[in-house]
């Protein structure tokens, strides 16, 4: 079989480059279609097996469709995403489409976004493996279209393929996938494929296409790593220093080693990320957490760290006093600044966060001399990998990763120093070692996940702007100080440069806004050793909230409309008026806010912000009682993320991201006293609950660009928009978060 | 041992009479749709449905429900309306991570056997105590509401 005819030559396409070429040594790589699954291909042709072109894509003979998903499925819809993607030009049967975590190969499955590495993060599942995806499936397509043409004698032209079915008009000819996948297993992949134009999409942009995590996840079948079991395993619970940096002095382990079905206590300390802790290991995870709690532990706290968030906002007061290392520079903002016929300066505090996903931080090993096996809701494969296997003394091949559901992530499942899973490798290497040798679910507590460190940083930012007579925004001079979340990590060479931490002045530095003055500067601390890590929309968790409340005290400042102010200074970014138009317009902004009930004030607030390449606009209205408590009553919501792959989805991610970052507006705080957590669990570190959340209206800004990422962009505008509201009702700005229950003038 | 009275079935299950039913449920049973989130009824992860109550497992000796009959999500299909809840979630694709949806289906399933028209406040006090950190909260509204109008 030679050459693949494609149904519409003129057709403009994306190449593709097959698994042959690669072998050729030619280039390609970016679009990511590899030769790893050649072998198996092949053992499975002697089989008569299944038809599998790629390493995303496996058809069975029953005509069953398996998506192999590179990205973990943490509840942002990658599932559903990339199976969309490739059922789209494969013509496949929804019905007959599954999904299946991939695992973990760099040659195979990295992020495109990211470079060589693994993983997913930063809003890119569904922006990497858009045409990466929609090639896998087309090439499949063309080889059942070539297998049919041959078993039919009948030109590929003329064949077409729909919901699973491919057929020959001519001849009255059709046959299912499984049927042509023997043959179509024998041919050879083709060298280039055409993908469709966007308005022959079934399925992309289709509004009705239902989640396929959604069975498993109602029924209670879905597995994550909570869940999963092997023979022999046994459930590891770790008691933690209860300071950071501490170590453990003295452990008497007599009580919990009593404990009914508790079979060891091993050590580990001195690990890479710096953490130290005790672990029983147990039949089942009642008996473990038992055992854990009956540990008399003395810790050395000699090295630990012991300041409190007072210490450190005051440390960081002072830092913001002095100048810091320039992030951008445009014009001379202190000049500028001088010479203002109005001023705003403000300080902003945010506290640590943690993710709190609903499932704690869990992982399961199995060890061997020379092979490590993880079963893990796995987001950074490639960085756990070559962590895990240099702790080990084992190569990354050695050290496979198996993909499960993860019950929330937030981030916290993309640890750069492989925290929580490099601790259970410990745990299962130290029993192993004492001839305890089974596999080990190490399983963190509530309070273990909360006090556990990888928080979203505290932050300080100290900002001035500076207004012309005209009301004309001259300056803005924005000192942030806060600990950088990649120093120190194997992500520093690609994500600081001279000195600056990218991802603690993203969105910030980058403002959009024109203003012909702006200085960005950030200080780092070095000496606070609070483990950090990224936090749905990292460093726009608060630089979205700066720019985009301070913008608003410069609306105010100028006498103009909160809306109109924004609009005007947005005029070389389409997309962010794009989405800020959008829900104005959606929102009613142009007439008046209904008014509450006597004694109440009500208020709107509006916020624009682009994080991850998307553009997320939102409209809050709030209702102020008279004892200050407040509601959000609604959110107009309008996000630009290109061609809108799921619809349902982005809403859904629109949604959810609104009630994420409403919980850390309203609620969400880490505090530290003397170097200790002071939260536990979610009665002290609360999160948004059912009663709190407003009613939410999505709007999709019609787009041909290429798709963006929506997992995290709609976080950033809504603790601004909300503050904006609450300003707006009550005359009150609200510059450190969380906000107080009740806002009072 | 110990029996227990699960989706229906007896089960003898060799645990110390203070094990949580959470945990005798997940290690024992094998029945690991019922999730651990908080371990002290903060969050309803857990819940299950005893006598068609929903029950924080994860703070329920097994001693306290030995006689009692326990349903857990894996067994909700089979319930005249957990089938309703079960497929009003999936129409509306409710859940995101999926972690805690168990507990809602449960929770929710709770609320319409005992309250065929729930209102927004009703759905408020019933389902408040079930936390989803993907905030699916208005999905969850919207599903209860599907189902109640399916029930009616």
């Amino acid at each position: 079989m030679g050459k693949i005819e494609t149904p519409d030559s003129a057709t403009r396409g994306i190449l593709n480059v097959s698994r042959r070429t690669l072998l050729q040594g030619a280039g390609g790589l970016a679009l990511g279609i590899f030769f790893a699954p050649l072998i198996r291909g092949m053992d499975a042709l002697a089989a008569g097996g299944p038809l599998e072109p790629n390493a995303f894509v496996r058809i069975d003979l029953d005509g069953t469709v398996t998506v192999l998903a590179k990205h973990l499925e943490m509840g942002q819809g990658s599932y559903t995403g990339l199976a969309t993607l490739l059922a789209e030009e494969l013509d496949a049967d929804w019905d007959k489409v599954r999904v299946e975590g991939a695992p973990a190969d760099v040659k195979r499955y990295n992020n495109l976004a990211f470079g060589p590495m693994q993983g997913t993060g930063g809003s890119t599942a569904m922006a990497n493996s858009w045409e990466q995806m929609r090639n896998a499936g087309a090439t499949a397509k063309a080889m059942l279209v070539a297998a049919a043409a041959q078993r039919w004698g009948v030109p590929a032209s003329e064949i077409s393929v729909s919901q699973g079915v491919v057929s020959h008009a001519g001849s009255g000819r059709s046959a299912g996938f499984g049927e042509l996948v023997e043959a179509a297993a024998s041919l050879p992949v083709p060298e280039q494929v055409q993908l469709k134009q966007p308005k022959d999409f079934k399925l992309i942009g289709k509004v009705e296409l239902r989640r396929k995590d959604s069975p498993g996840k109602t029924d209670g079948s879905a597995i994550f790593t909570q869940d999963f079991k092997l023979p022999g395993m046994l459930v590891a619970m770790v008691a933690y220093p209860p300071r950071f940096g501490g170590v453990p002095r003295s452990v008497d382990s007599s009580k919990a080693k009593a404990v009914r079905d508790v079979v060891e206590v091993v050590e580990f300390r001195d690990l890479p990320h710096g953490r130290s802790g005790v672990a029983v290991l147990a039949k089942n995870t009642w008996a473990a957490r038992q055992g854990r709690d009956a540990l008399v532990i003395e810790w050395d706290e000699s090295q630990a760290f012991t300041l409190g968030s007072e210490e450190i906002f005051a440390q960081y007061r002072d830092s913001a006093s002095k100048p810091g290392l320039p992030a951008a520079s445009k014009g001379d903002a202190d000049a500028a600044l001088a010479q203002a016929a109005k001023t705003v300066e403000a300080d902003y505090e945010f506290p640590y966060l943690a993710h709190a996903a609903m499932e704690p931080m869990n992982c399961l090993v199995k060890l061997s001399s020379d092979r490590c096996e993880i079963w893990n809701g796995e987001q950074f494969q490639t960085v756990d990998q070559a962590i895990i296997s240099s702790y080990l003394g084992l190569t990354p091949e050695q050290v496979s990763l198996t993909q499960l559901y993860a019950g929330g992530s937030f981030g916290r499942r993309a640890s750069s120093v492989s925290d929580y899973l490099l601790e259970a490798v410990a745990i299962t290497k130290a029993a192993r070692d004492k001839g305890v040798d089974a596999p080990v679910k190490m399983v963190w507590t509530r309070e273990d996940d909360t006090r556990g460190g990888s928080f979203r940083p505290l932050y300080l930012h100290r900002v001035r702007i500076g207004l012309d007579e005209a009301g004309k925004l001259q300056a803005w001079h924005n000192r942030i100080v806060g600990q950088s979340i990649i120093a120190g990590t194997s992500m520093e060479p690609f994500l600081v440069k001279d000195g600056i931490d990218h991802t603690s002045v993203e969105g910030i530095s980058n403002l959009s806004y024109a203003v012909p003055n702006l200085q960005v500067e950030l200080s780092t601390p070095t000496n606070i050793k609070v483990p950090v890590l990224w936090w749905r929309s990292v460093g726009h968790t608060h630089t979205g909230y700066v720019a985009e409340t301070m913008i608003d005290e410069a609306a105010v400042a100028a006498g103009q409309d909160p809306y109109a102010f924004r609009h005007a200074l947005l005029e070389s970014h389409p997309r962010h008026r794009g989405a800020l138009e959008l829900a104005a317009k959606q929102a009613g902004w142009d007439k008046p806010l209904a008014a509450g009930a006597e004694g109440e004030k009500r208020g709107r607030g509006i916020a624009v912000h682009e994080s991850f390449g998307s553009f997320v606009a939102q409209v809050a209205e709030v209702t102020v009682k008279a004892d200050g408590s407040y509601r959000l009553d609604r959110v107009v919501c309008a996000v630009d993320c290109g061609i809108a792959i799921n619809p349902d989805v982005i809403k859904a991610q629109m949604e959810g991201g609104i009630g994420f970052a409403l919980a850390a507006a309203r609620h969400s705080a880490i505090t530290l006293k003397e170097g200790r957590v002071e939260q536990s669990n979610f009665h002290d570190f609360q999160v948004l609950r059912l009663n709190e959340m407003p009613k939410v209206e999505v709007h999709i800004v019609p787009s041909a660009a290429n798709p963006t990422g929506v997992g995290e962009p709609g976080v950033p505008p809504l603790a601004p928009a909300l503050a904006n509201a609450l300003f707006a009702a009550t005359g009150v700005r609200l510059r450190k978060l969380p906000f107080p229950a009740q806002i009072k003038a | 041992m110990i029996t227990l009275n699960l989706n229906g079935k007896d089960h003898e299950l060799d645990v110390a009479a203070d094990m949580p039913l959470l945990w005798a449920l997940r290690d024992v049973a094998n029945l690991t749709g019922t999730k651990y989130g908080c371990g002290m009824a903060l969050c309803g992860a857990c819940t299950v449905n005893v006598e068609g109550q929903p029950t924080r497992s994860c703070v329920t000796p097994v001693s306290a429900v030995v006689g009692k009959r326990i349903s857990t999500i894996e067994a909700v299909g089979e319930d005249a309306v957990g089938k309703v809840v079960q497929e009003a979630w999936r129409q509306l694709d409710v859940v995101q991570c999926g972690y805690c949806q168990s507990g809602q289906i449960m929770a929710a399933t709770a609320l319409l056997s005992s309250n065929k028209t729930p209102s927004d406040a009703d759905i408020d006090a019933a389902m408040s105590s079930n936390i989803c950190r993907c905030a699916t909260y208005v999905r969850i509204r919207a599903a209860i509401h599907e189902a109640a109008g399916k029930l009616a």
